[in-house]
């Protein structure tokens, strides 16, 4: 059985993409808790970022939906992301992780599942067509010398 | 996000200042592209000093800008790149110029 969280937030909002800077802003104010470096801290807001505008660029391609963004602690320093749809879904999960793998055209390069399984340290994609998508990714944020 | 250009002779510069992501980014583009429709530059430099945060969706708006170029017979030169968005553009093979410590 999964451990229990030290800590949680959990923030759901509509697929506009006005709300990525906000989905950002609010994971990274919830990790200062960990005291990251500004590198960790780059990482995970960029992961977050390419979740978030997946969730508004493909889960919606056409409409206004839902997406729930899930921030916790777990063991002290593990901070564990979660971004949900309930959207378009994905048919082949392992194919569109693939480096360069696109839909979305030349507005799109194909490097968001990429980047945020080398930004961070574990990404899990779940998804069924049609139901959603949950995205899923974790990162030991190190401990730091001189603090409490 | 902020863009700002300047046109010398046949060089483009283009500043972005701000955050670069898919919400920014079409307006970037937008921008980006107007101006090199105006000035037929041999030479695009994109400026990211001011760039505070940058995902993959800058990496689409270079890779246009660079294409653009290309199809110009130019060159473009990514400058003044700060170390989170350098992170992205590495990630993407995209070669660009770190941003100069300031001491
Ligand atoms: N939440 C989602 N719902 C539906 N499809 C998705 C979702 N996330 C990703 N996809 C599909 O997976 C593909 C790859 O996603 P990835 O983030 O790696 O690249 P991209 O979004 O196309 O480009 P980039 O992230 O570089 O701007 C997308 O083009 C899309 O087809
Ligand atoms: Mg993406």
């Amino acid at each position: 059985m999964k451990k229990k969280p030290d800590n949680y937030i959990a923030v759901e909002f509509l697929s506009r993409s006005v709300n990525e800077g906000f989905a950002r802003a609010a994971v990274a104010a919830f990790a200062a808790q960990l005291d990251p470096t500004l590198d960790e801290l780059g990482d995970v807001k960029t992961a977050v970022s390419e979740a978030v505008t997946n969730a508004i660029v493909h889960a919606y391609p056409d409409a206004l939906g839902k997406i729930v963004l899930r921030a916790g602690v777990y063991n002290g320093n593990v901070l564990e992301i979660t971004v949900r749809d309930w959207g378009r879904g994905i048919a082949d999960v392992e194919k569109a992780r693939e480096p360069l793998y696109t839909t979305g055209g030349e507005e799109r390069s194909g490097m968001g599942f990429t980047i945020m399984e080398s930004f961070m340290d574990k990404l899990v994609v779940r998804s069924k067509p049609d139901k959603g998508t949950v995205v899923t990714m974790k990162r030991a944020i190190a401990p730091r010398s001189g603090r409490k | 996000m902020e863009v700002r250009t300047t046109t010398k002779g046949r060089e483009l510069a283009v500043s972005l200042r701000g955050e670069l992501d898919h919400h920014a980014a079409r307006d970037a583009v937008t921008a980006i592209e107007r101006a090199a429709e105006a000035a037929l530059p041999s030479k695009l430099t994109l400026d990211f000093s001011g760039v505070t945060f940058m995902d993959s969706s800058g990496i689409a708006v270079a890779m246009r800008a660079m294409r653009r170029m290309a199809a110009l017979g130019g060159m473009t030169a990514l400058v003044n790149v700060p170390p989170q968005a350098k992170k992205v553009f590495d990630a993407a093979g995209i070669v660009c110029r770190a941003k100069e410590e300031t001491t």
